[in-house]
């Protein structure tokens, strides 16, 4: 079920240091993600999946749960979830149900969500994930164990009218759009990470952007966690070191970036700690993320499984995929990501932990691209995780993301480099250029030429101004021709100055020497 | 699956619950008098229990058919206004529904 949006005022809740928190406590993870397939049609209907329609444009009388609607599975969404059970090294059932988890919430107008209870379509799975060495340098694998994955449908959206900002809280009434009620979704759970340790926001963040990679690449879902296609609930808790006994634990709900999985698990643990070393403990309950302050505040208690009195679908027969499909499904599963990354890593030539860097920060893809449309792997690299990443981590949204947002697009990168590598510009008035590009400017060259970034390629003004910086400087010069060449910097800045920035460093310092040598 | 309760333990604590999930509103009276009522309802299904199934799998269909599924072709939606035609309130293409509990 999709709890509300929003909440009260965040009121302050105590926190102890990070470093004090993971020296006395050791971390217990559970990661669920939600995600949306993008198949043409709903799980159980044929209403259309497009994402932004005008509302309730797309509901039948099946997903609107009207009377006597009979719910058909959709046979793409059934293999897309085999294949994601697949490809997290999950067995399949050969024989499952759909169960009714029953709820009043408008969000659902059939007050029941079709769902699997006990019998999940792919169970027992694993999932490797890259993360630092915990000592030395480089990194390791880290295995996240997948207690299953299961089919369900989504819920309505609701927006709620009379508060503030749409929040829940001290709204009048709310309108439903059910556009959203059936799409199908599935659901994938850990079992308990434990032995992370410090590490765990870290391992956290790394299986979110691994398991969306997979996803990706298995070209089921659209994944866009901006989009809420992909969506994260994070379960915390806390066990003193040296206890194998699991503590209570919390469910953040809706936490929807890379970023914020990695801060919502840094700030749960550093809260549970300020709880649990004063004396106190913590309530099993559902707490809503915030984005803007990076704090937790609490939500509702959260129900027991008992009180959603699950029991069997009527309307739906059960699901026996023959091991024959399976194997046929298995067949069409893309690379393992563990060796895609060592593919990738090998043929860009990137160190260990630039690997990491790019991986954890969702880079992968947006990397790939830029290589084929012809960019070099350092110069993807250097692009896609300077500047614009900087932005993107203020803005709190992904890379890519935020460079859909912009506008900004590989070809833009492949640009940049191609206009250094001609010789029209450095790589200062190459930063220029970028920042224009992030600007909504145009292109580099459009960008470029409307800021006038170009090296002067006119050699006799370059070399006046070579012969006046020595005439200015006849100290300097003198040590040059002595040999101390490293003073040469101090004559390169000057004729830079005098170029206005515009000239090629490199082949000033090649101008200085050759006159002084 | 939930717990089948038996007779002895529902309580008036457990039907004050079910009522609460089920959003059905019970005095005082209705709750006392439901609690014993609900217990014979309870006593008698239970009766079934009693039918010699060891032998017999559980079924939650009457027909013995699986994997029955549709291809992933889109078919016509409602209009909107079909859609929200029986709506008791709408407001900007939405349905209208009272203020939901505030559980935060």
């Amino acid at each position: 079920m999709t709890t509300m949006t929003g909440g009260t005022a965040a009121s302050a809740e105590a926190v102890l240091d990070y470093d004090e928190v993971t020296s006395a406590f050791d971390p217990v993870l559970g990661l669920e993600v939600h995600v949306e397939l993008h198949t043409a049609t709903k799980m159980f209907c044929g209403c259309p999946t497009t994402f932004g329609a005008a509302p309730n444009t797309q509901v039948c009388p099946v997903c609107l749960g009207l009377p006597g609607a009979l719910p058909v599975v959709n046979a793409v969404a059934v293999e897309s979830a085999i294949r994601i059970g697949l490809a997290l090294n999950c067995e399949i059932a050969q024989w499952c149900r759909f169960a009714r988890k029953n709820y009043f919430y408008p969000d659902m107008p059939k007050n029941f969500q079709i769902s699997q209870y006990d019998e999940p379509i792919a169970f027992n799975g694993w999932l490797d994930v890259e993360v630092p060495a915990e000592h030395g340098e480089g990194t390791e694998v880290f295995r996240v164990e997948i207690e299953r994955a299961h089919m369900e449908e989504d819920t309505g959206k609701s927006t709620h009218i009379g508060g503030l900002t749409g929040r829940i809280h001290g709204a009048t009434h709310s309108l439903v759009d059910y556009n959203r009620a059936g799409i199908p979704l599935i659901e994938i759970v850990t079992k308990p990470i434990v032995g992370a340790g410090e590490r765990a926001p870290e391992v956290a963040r790394a299986y979110v952007a691994t398991l969306r990679d997979l996803l990706k690449a298995l070209d089921v879902s659209d994944v866009k966690m901006e989009q809420g296609s992909m969506r994260c609930d994070v379960n915390l808790s806390l066990m003193p070191k040296g206890s194998s006994q699991f503590g209570t634990r919390s469910e953040t709900k809706n936490v929807n970036s890379l970023r914020s999985v990695e801060r919502a698990v840094r700030f749960e643990m550093c809260r549970h700690g300020a709880v649990l070393s004063s004396g106190g403990s913590i309530v099993q309950e559902t707490r809503h993320w915030h984005e803007d302050t990076g704090v937790t505040t609490s939500g509702r208690v959260k129900s027991d499984a008992e009180d959603y009195r699950y029991f069997p679908e009527p309307d739906l027969v059960p699901i026996a995929p023959s091991r024959e499909l399976v194997e046929e499904l298995r067949a069409t599963l893309p690379e393992p990501p563990t060796e895609r990354r060592k593919r990738l890593q090998n043929g860009w030539g990137f160190s260990d932990l630039e690997m990491r860097d790019v991986v954890n920060a969702g880079l992968v893809e947006l990397i790939e691209e830029t290589v084929a449309a012809g960019a070099s792997p350092a110069a993807a690299r250097k692009w896609w995780s300077g500047e614009i990443a900087r932005r993107a981590n203020a803005e709190g949204q992904d890379v890519p993301t935020y460079a859909g947002v912009l506008g900004v697009t590989p070809a833009h990168v492949v640009e940049l480099e191609s206009l250094i590598t001609s010789g029209r510009l450095n790589d200062s008035m190459a930063r220029q250029a970028w920042e224009g590009v992030l600007a909504g400017e145009g292109t580099p060259t459009q960008v470029a030429d409307a800021r006038g970034l170009e090296l002067v390629q006119d050699t006799g003004a370059l070399e006046a101004a070579v012969d006046e910086v020595i005439a200015a400087n006849p100290d300097i010069a003198d040590k040059i021709r002595d040999g101390k060449v490293q003073a040469v910097g101090a004559l390169i800045g000057q004729v830079m100055k005098a170029m206005k920035g515009q000239a090629d460093a490199a082949a000033v310092r090649e101008l200085i020497i050759g006159k002084l040598t | 699956m939930p717990r089948l309760l038996r007779m002895s333990e529902l309580t008036r604590a457990d039907v004050a619950h079910l009522a609460s999930l089920a959003r059905i509103d019970l005095s005082e009276a209705e709750l006392d008098h439901l609690s014993g009522e609900l217990a014979i309802i309870l006593e008698s299904v239970a009766t079934v229990s009693s039918a010699p199934i060891e032998d017999v799998e559980p079924m939650s269909h009457p027909l013995p058919l699986v994997n029955v599924s549709r291809p992933d072709v889109v078919t016509p939606s409602l209009t909107p206004e079909e859609a929200l035609a029986m709506a008791p309130e709408a407001e900007e293409q939405r349905f209208s529904v009272p203020r939901i509990l505030d559980e935060d």
